[in-house]
């Protein structure tokens, strides 16, 4: 299974949600992120993100900031991101790349698309790219047959919602609440009546991220959404241990315990 | 007018912003275009330039400094003499009012040099608002007294640790608030940049510096300037005193830009003169950037140059040929700015001064029957304590 729609069609016939992990590109290493990545497939992930790490990430809180700077310190670029996306592939899952817009602009707006589909990746998540700057990416999506995941928000309203909904493939990522990335203790109230509202203008799967990160959270949403996604949780299980192994068994830990969440 | 309803100049500006953003966007530039329209709010403001800035601001001819300037006329528009001591307080005066038409109770801030910071936080005591000034660990240490003031006046100033700690940082940061509290919130901004409608509103906002010099200069002299300087770090003095002069092709828009050690260096603030075409901070402008995309870390004696974006008018203003954009190192800034100092008995700030290094080039180039214009930004009492760290003067 490659791609995201062949993923929901699955998840929809298994009556549950889609566990969707993120993780941002070299973090903590290059190696070791796709170790880590493994280790969330083998927990029960069942697709990917793939952070690109940004300099000036506005969108994003101190956990996922902090991850992203060691990156960049490590000395992580596009080929990286690249080879670290179709190394995720390889597992067996549907990857994305999540991007701010700049580093699609620098690499070439049509280059870029065509290396994502080159490397077996399914789409791009563009969280700080609106609808009415998309003119070029639409044409280069459309070119290399990959899908745009636009983030919509508790804030966008009913006028507005239909415009970015539509322009959505693979799916539509919900912003649970009004904020960056991070761990929440409850999952926001805004996010149910935002599926709600996308659901009702569209047949394309919603997944709903920003602040889940335990198994109840998961199985909360999994009773709405056709997707839940975990980034912060998985990078905190990285930071607070001690070694590598530590990590990884505690991600994959974490990996079961959400795949059963979203089991409903 | 050259943007178009969505905030472009010609290839640049627009928004890139998280969706979350949109509609408090959209919601400011409503409530800027009617703002605009509305001679009751337009009244309230000039009353208040005219009774709290201080405005009109004099001009002042300066002919001792014209000798290091190969004898051309200079004129300083002093916005220095403004209340808080600098322009920054024409733009935050009017978006404190439209927070205030908008229903909103906080005002959040990013600051460089602490001046946009201080000025916020002036506005906030004076229509009881609640302050938040985000700013770079780095600058509140190049910067301290500023900070003492916008505690002084009742804000919270709050030391960003991320990045390179300088503006740039402070902006995320402020970002990140305002995402959070957009509901409650208006983002201040403090200069020409960030996601439409900031571009345009800011500058609408720092005009008056040029209707009022453009005005003064035909009373004076009978004449408009041959060339019209400002500093450029985001470009709102810059852009407040060249946009009414745009439509006078004759009359040269020149921005000097901090250059540090020398653009060859790498260690500079030259968006335009040293950066490619990308996206910071919600806008389409030049950008100090690798070649992975990643923002470079700019550098420059001057906290309110240090920043490695530029407004996007600049940009377009640039690449059409309209405005020229140069360099000027620290070493040449704080050369302008002793000689301003010692010739005149004005202690600029030092953004301010890498106008006056620029203002020497082209006086000497244009001779002296030129006649320069030169937006004089801010006072130097918040340097201070660099220029003496600079010129070895002890504390
Ligand atoms: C006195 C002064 N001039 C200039 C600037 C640079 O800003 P801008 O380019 O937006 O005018 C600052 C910023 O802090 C300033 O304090």
């Amino acid at each position: 299974m490659k791609t995201l729609s062949e993923l929901f069609v699955k998840t929809k016939a298994e009556n549950r949600a889609a566990l969707i992990g993120y993780m941002p590109a070299g973090f903590p290493t290059k190696e070791e992120c796709i170790m880590t990545i493994k280790a969330m497939v083998a927990g029960g992930v069942d697709a990917i993100e793939i952070g690109y790490p940004y300099s000036d990430p506005v969108m994003d809180g101190p956990i996922i900031q902090a991850a992203a700077e060691l990156s960049l310190a490590n000395g992580t670029n596009a080929e990286d991101v690249f080879d670290i996306l179709q190394a995720t592939v390889e597992m067996g899952v549907p990857a994305v790349v999540m991007t701010y817009w700049n580093p699609i602009e620098r690499f070439g707006v049509k280059e870029f698309a065509a290396e994502i589909i080159k490397r077996g990746g399914s789409g791009v998540i563009t969280p700080d790219l609106t609808v009415e700057e998309s003119i070029g990416w639409k044409e280069a999506c459309e070119i290399s047959g990959i899908n745009r995941i636009y983030v919509v928000a508790p804030s966008t309203t009913d006028e507005r919602l239909p415009k970015v909904v539509t322009q959505c493939s693979g799916f539509v990522y919900a912003a649970s609440l009004m904020g960056v990335t991070g761990t929440r203790t409850s999952v926001s109230g805004n996010a149910k009546s935002l599926v709600a509202r996308v659901k009702a203008i569209t047949a394309t799967p919603v997944s709903v991220g920003l602040g889940v990160s335990t198994k109840e959270q998961a199985a909360e949403v999994a009773q709405y959404a056709d997707g839940v996604i975990v980034g912060s949780a998985f990078i905190k299980q990285l930071q607070e241990s001690s070694s590598i192994g530590e990590g990884l068994a505690k991600v994959e830990n974490l990996a079961k315990e959400l795949s059963a969440g979203v089991r409903r | 007018m050259i943007e178009d309803f969505l905030g472009h100049f010609g290839p640049y500006g627009g928004r890139f912003v998280p969706e979350a953003l949109i509609n408090a966007l959209d919601e400011l530039t409503a409530a800027h275009e009617s703002a605009k329209n509305d001679p009751v709010f337009q009244s309230e403001l000039s009353e208040l330039h005219r009774t709290y800035t201080g405005r009109p601001s004099i001009i002042t001819e300066v002919k001792r400094f014209a000798e290091h300037a190969g004898g051309a006329r200079i004129f300083l528009k002093r916005e220095d003499l403004n209340h808080t001591g600098s322009h920054k307080i024409n733009n935050v005066l009017g978006q404190a009012l439209l927070t205030k038409r908008m229903g909103k109770k906080r005002i959040i801030a990013e600051t460089g040099a602490g001046q946009h910071g201080v000025a916020s936080a002036t506005a906030a005591a004076l229509m009881g608002l609640e302050c938040v000034v985000y700013m770079g660990e780095d600058d509140t240490k190049r910067q301290s007294l500023n900070v003492a003031r916008m505690k002084l006046l009742g804000a919270q100033v709050v030391p960003v640790t991320q990045g390179s700690r300088t503006l740039k940082d402070a902006i995320n940061e402020a970002m990140r608030d305002w995402v959070t509290n957009v509901e409650t919130t208006h983002y201040l901004l403090g200069t020409v940049a960030g996601p439409h409608p900031f571009p345009t509103m800011v500058r609408d906002f720092h005009r008056v510096i040029g209707v009022e010099a453009r005005a003064q200069m035909l009373q004076d002299i009978g004449r408009l300037p041959d060339a019209v300087l400002a500093c450029v770090g985001g470009g709102s003095n810059a852009i407040g005193i060249f946009h009414p002069f745009i439509d006078d092709k004759n009359v040269r828009l020149i921005g000097l830009e901090a250059g540090g050690s020398g653009i060859a260096s790498g260690k500079h603030a030259s968006t335009i003169s040293g950066g490619t075409p990308g996206v910071l901070h919600g806008t389409r402008t030049y950008v100090l950037q690798d070649e992975n995309g990643q923002t470079v870390e700019s550098h420059s004696i001057s906290a309110g140059l240090d920043y490695p974006g530029v407004g996007p008018e600049h940009a377009y203003l640039h690449d059409i040929g309209r405005a020229e954009y140069r360099s000027i190192t620290d070493a040449e800034a704080m050369n302008a700015f002793k000689i301003l100092c010692e010739t005149e008995g004005i202690i600029p700030a030092i953004e301010t001064a890498h106008a006056l290094a620029g203002a020497m080039d082209i006086g000497k180039e244009l001779g002296k029957d030129a006649v320069l214009l030169l937006n004089l930004s801010g006072r130097g009492d918040k340097d201070v304590q660099t220029a003496a760290e600079y010129f070895g003067i002890p504390l």
